[in-house]
């Protein structure tokens, strides 16, 4: 996942009424949307959209989690499938509400008024579905819903693995939260290795 | 546990903490003469053997005082409380000078419009501030409400205002600051489900302050 | 005590063959069982709402402390027994919601309605006695669609029991969905009992009456419930159609309090509360009614201005029709308006205290008897009073800016309704408890609930005026958020401290009225020398009430008469010649 040119600097936050939060930042809370290491792009979700041998797969009992730390979500993207547990920790000793917001299906409004952990599933595949805080409109995440595994975030390095395809021809397909969406085919062949790059830029 | 009300700093809270002491009073002398001539009934004619009570239908008289008085005290509270309602909440109440603000408000944030510099709404100077609200003192500040998604209420106690925010409906209320400090901004209104957290600050700056706040406020935003 | 001290057996009319259980206990179309089957339901969700207030002075009170036994609840309601604030707010949605519309409302007008109406106006019984039967049945699915809200996805209905929208009509705003869906469909439902319910009412009282039971020697019980079956039949509809309104808002997309598709919320509000205020009346004006009846039995004197009486009943429902927007003086209303509102509502304080000082009149030169039927009707007109002299404040709409949306309501509502309605609803259920069962509450045992209630119910309410005087907003989950509330956490935990009790000595009240029904002593006839048409049939009375269609001679409540010895004449008895002076134009 590579990201040419000179990426947008991300927007201060002010986050002056919640002191527990602001202590958490050295130097001081900023919105992370776009996150460029040395070129590469990371919070970008990849899966497969096309050429997937006929479900269902297994539903992992591992959950997927995210944290509410520092009044920010982290990951702010990440990827879950159908019926797979959903764990939502509040690090922060205050209010936040999780607001599930999908277009697809009915969401979930839910409220974790003090450090806690809530599971939640999600039950209709949907990319992405956006989370929000309404006690802190500056929180925002993005959950990839899927109904098969073949799923991966990038990580702060930009990098990430789709693991345990059959062999066949994919269509795989890249999402970021401002920056679009971008596709690409990919051949894979029985115990192969298949190396994909999504090229995102200052300019496009 | 106190009857009195909290410290105020508004111009009209005073018209309002009259009425309140006033019908305080009033509906205390009524407690006091109901209840006092209830137990003084319940001891005085208790049930005694050999005793009838005096049989009676009534008395036009009596009745007649006992409902000239209540209809005469509301009256006169209502006469008392018009022209502070008219001054307070009146549809064109609010005074031509005052300085004016946009507040939006949305689960569960409170989002301040300011003037800017140019003291006018609506121009390239505003800036917005999320749940801190500062305005100058000794000055009338009209707040036109805007809600994004619920009703909410706009509460100060201090300031003795409170004014629905009504998605769709343009409702506005001012007030004048009498002394300067912070004082704390609620919703009053059941909004969700973190409405208890929906607050917010007023600081009320006296007008030099207010100036060199508003240029700090100008160079910081300038810089972003 | 009683003159006719035998107990009697119940006497079935030979015409009437012996009906099986099924119709004669669930099926009942007999006035009597209905107001039992009433009784029963209303005093378990009377039970089920304390509950739900008990958690939310918990919460107050204690709020990061689990909560005893809290963890018997889900994860989705108070994970490690701290409840989370969605459920707090449905907490405080269907705390209302149930002492509304499934406790009070239905102990007065359809526990006592059912059983005083043909009792007292010397009826066999109603005019339709199935749908007497059907407004009883309607009623059970309406309770369990409320109670099922509890258990579905999102929870129940959180947005208050006057559900304003958009909160109400939009689940994205509240995580609410299929809760507050199945809180507007049994409020739809249960308007259905109501109306058949109040038809009926209307019906018997205007075409049932024995010979000589003219309108003016009707006891102010069915007075009331006359004038309360008209407030239902008219303010229900509007409910009714309101909550469809927003059903529709919810389901099939329609935008009736949806601004962003030229809606209007404040619609709601208006709709809500033009039903609302007529119904604070249906919750206040039989309880009025019934301690009217029983201050004069405990005075041992007629009522006082017995007349002004009926026409303050009935200015206060007529003027109950144009307060609506007291309710929203700071709704965004015009404002003008509201300033025609702040007259009306000033006004209903004229009639409310005609109603108080004519108690205080009946009680003036009285004998008063002080059975536990009168503790509690005295200790409504001594908390009713408080509940009215409240209003004022927020009538004045100036003072109203402030006060609005603070526990001062909250204290204003509960002593009104609890003050009021539930000390009356006490006072009824121990003084007709005999009628009813054919037997007597404990005396002592009352004596014990009605002052361990009257201590703690103040000291559980009194202070609210307090938090709302310091500027306490009601529906908070955490009041600590707010600095200024800070100073106020001590009263705040003082009052769950007494509402804890309050609701423990409720348990003696419990105890009392299931004990009684197998140990309590054998009723006579009439326990409390009382002149009603109910008092002259055994109790309880049997299917058809009376043998003989009974004669009215008098007014109902000729306590102390010069014309006859003992200190009660029954309006049933023949005097023969002797002049009767209160049936000559009485005064007042």
């Amino acid at each position: 996942m590579t990201f040419d040119g000179t990426p947008p600097a991300n927007p201060a936050i002010d986050m002056t009424e919640e002191p527990e939060c602001v202590a958490k930042y050295a130097d001081g809370p900023v919105d992370p949307v776009v996150v460029v290491n040395d070129g590469m792009l990371a919070n970008v979700f990849i899966r497969v959209t096309a050429g997937l041998p006929a479900g269902p797969y297994p539903i992992p009992s591992q959950p997927a989690t995210i944290d509410q730390n520092g009044c920010l979500y982290t990951p702010r993207v990440l990827g879950v499938m159908v019926g797979q547990p959903f764990e939502i920790t509040n690090s922060d000793p205050l209010l936040h509400n999780i607001k599930a917001v999908p277009s697809e299906s009915r969401g979930f409004n839910i409220s974790q008024p003090r450090a806690m952990t809530t599971t939640r599933t999600f039950k209709t595949p949907e990319v992405m579905v956006p989370l929000e805080c309404n006690v802190h409109g500056w929180m925002n995440a993005y959950v990839g819903v899927t109904d098969h595994p073949y799923f991966a975030t990038s990580a702060e390095d930009g990098s990430f693995a789709i693991t345990g395809l059959p062999a066949g021809t994919y269509t795989i397909e890249a999402w970021h939260e401002t920056l679009g969406k971008r596709m690409m085919e990919a051949e894979v062949v029985e115990g192969g290795t298949v190396s994909v790059t999504f090229v995102y830029g200052s300019t496009t | 546990m106190s009857w009195m009300l909290p410290p105020s700093a508004s111009t009209f809270a005073g018209d309002i903490d009259f009425l309140y002491y006033l019908i305080l009073v009033i509906t205390g002398v009524a407690f006091v003469v109901v209840e006092v001539g209830l137990i003084w009934f319940i001891i005085k004619y208790r049930s005694r053997p050999g005793r009838k009570a005096y049989y009676t239908h009534g008395s036009v008289r009596a009745e007649f005082i006992w409902t000239a008085i209540p209809a005469v005290t509301v009256v006169a509270i209502g006469i008392l409380s018009a022209p502070v309602w008219t001054h307070v909440k009146g549809r064109f109440s609010a005074p031509a000078d005052a300085l004016i603000y946009r507040v939006t408000a949305k689960q569960f944030e409170w989002n301040f419009t300011h003037p800017g510099l140019d003291g006018t709404l609506d121009t390239d100077d505003d800036f917005t501030i999320r749940n801190r609200l500062h305005v100058p003192v000794n000055r009338p500040v009209l707040v036109r409400l805007v809600s994004e998604d619920v009703i909410h209420s706009f509460f100060v106690p201090a300031f003795r205002v409170k004014q629905d925010v009504v998605p769709g409906l343009n409702t506005q209320v001012w007030f004048e600051a009498t002394r300067t400090g912070e004082f704390e901004l609620g919703c009053a209104e059941l909004c969700g489900l973190g409405h208890y957290r929906m607050r917010a600050m007023v600081t009320v700056h006296d007008a030099d302050d207010y100036e060199r706040w508003l240029a700090s406020r100008a160079t910081t935003t300038a810089l972003r | 005590m009683a003159t006719t001290a035998i107990p009697h057996e119940p006497v079935a009319r030979t015409e009437h063959q012996e009906l099986p259980f099924i119709r004669k206990y669930i099926f009942a179309t007999d006035h009597k069982i209905i107001g039992i089957q009433f009784l029963i339901m209303s005093l378990l969700f009377l039970f089920v709402g304390g509950l739900l207030a008990m958690m939310i002075r918990w919460q107050l009170g204690f709020p990061e402390t689990p909560m005893p036994g809290g963890t018997v609840l889900p994860e989705t309601m108070a994970p490690g027994g701290i409840l989370l604030p969605e459920f707090y707010n449905s907490l405080v949605t269907m705390h209302g919601t149930l002492m509304v519309f499934f406790a009070i409302m239905p102990l007065l007008v359809g526990v006592f309605g059912n059983y005083l109406i043909p009792l007292k106006i010397g009826a066999p019984d109603m005019a339709f006695p199935r749908l007497n039967m059907w407004s009883f049945w309607i009623a059970v699915p309406a309770g369990i669609l409320m109670l099922a809200g509890f258990f579905v996805e999102g929870g129940h209905a959180a947005a208050g029991w006057t559900a304003y929208a958009p909160l109400s009509a939009k689940g994205e705003f509240s995580g609410v969905f299929a809760g507050q869906q199945l809180w507007l469909l049994s409020l739809a439902v249960l308007g259905l009992s109501s109306i058949l319910g109040a038809t009926n009412y209307i019906t018997t009282i205007v075409n049932l009456r024995a010979p000589g039971m003219t309108w003016f020697r009707l006891p102010l019980s069915i007075w009331s419930l006359f004038i309360t079956a008209i407030l239902v039949l008219l303010a229900i509809p509007i409910l009714s159609g309101a909550a469809i309104m927003l059903f529709f808002d919810q389901t099939i997309g329609t935008h009736f309090f949806d601004p962003t598709a030229g809606g209007q919320p404040l619609l709601w509000q208006h709709l809500f509360w033009y039903f609302g205020h007529p119904e604070v009346y249906i919750l206040i004006l039989p309880a009025m009614g019934m301690v009217s009846d029983i201050i004069a039995n405990g005075s041992r004197k007629p009522l006082f201005g017995y007349h002004s009486m009926i026409y303050a009943l009935i200015a206060i429902a007529f003027l109950g029709w144009i307060v609506w927007g007291h309710h929203m003086f700071q709704s965004g209303m015009n404002p003008t308006l509201g300033m025609g509102f702040m007259v009306t509502t000033m006004l209903i304080a004229v009639p409310s205290a005609i109603k108080v000082f004519n108690w205080m009149g009946t009680m003036w030169r009285g004998n008063i008897r002080f059975h536990v039927p009168m503790l509690h009707a005295v200790s409504f007109v001594a908390m009713f009073v408080i509940g009215g002299l409240s209003g004022i404040f927020m009538a004045s709409t100036p003072v109203d800016i402030y006060i609005h949306d603070t526990y001062f309501i909250v204290a204003h509502i509960h002593y009104v309704l609890f003050g009021g309605s539930l000390f009356a609803l006490f006072g009824a259920i121990t003084f007709w408890y005999p009628k009813m069962f054919g037997r007597m509450m404990n005396v002592f045992w009352g004596r014990v609930h009605w002052f361990l209630t009257f201590v703690f119910f103040n000291l559980t309410f009194f202070p609210m005026h307090n938090l709302g005087v310091g500027g306490h907003m009601r529906r908070l989950y955490d009041p600590s958020e707010y600095e200024f509330l800070q100073p106020l956490a001590g009263t705040n935990r003082f009052i769950t401290v007494s509402a804890l009790l309050l609701f423990t000595v409720q348990i003696i009240f419990a105890l009392n009225f299931v004990i009684s029904l197998f140990k309590g002593k054998r009723a006579p006839e009439n326990p409390w020398d009382d002149n009603g048409l109910e008092w002259t049939v055994p109790s309880p009375p049997p299917h058809g009430n009376f043998v003989t269609t009974p004669t009215v001679y008098r007014p109902p409540y000729e306590f102390s008469s010069p014309l006859v010895e003992e200190d009660h004449l029954p309006q049933d008895r023949d005097l023969g010649q002797k002049t009767d002076p209160a049936s000559a134009p009485g005064t007042g």
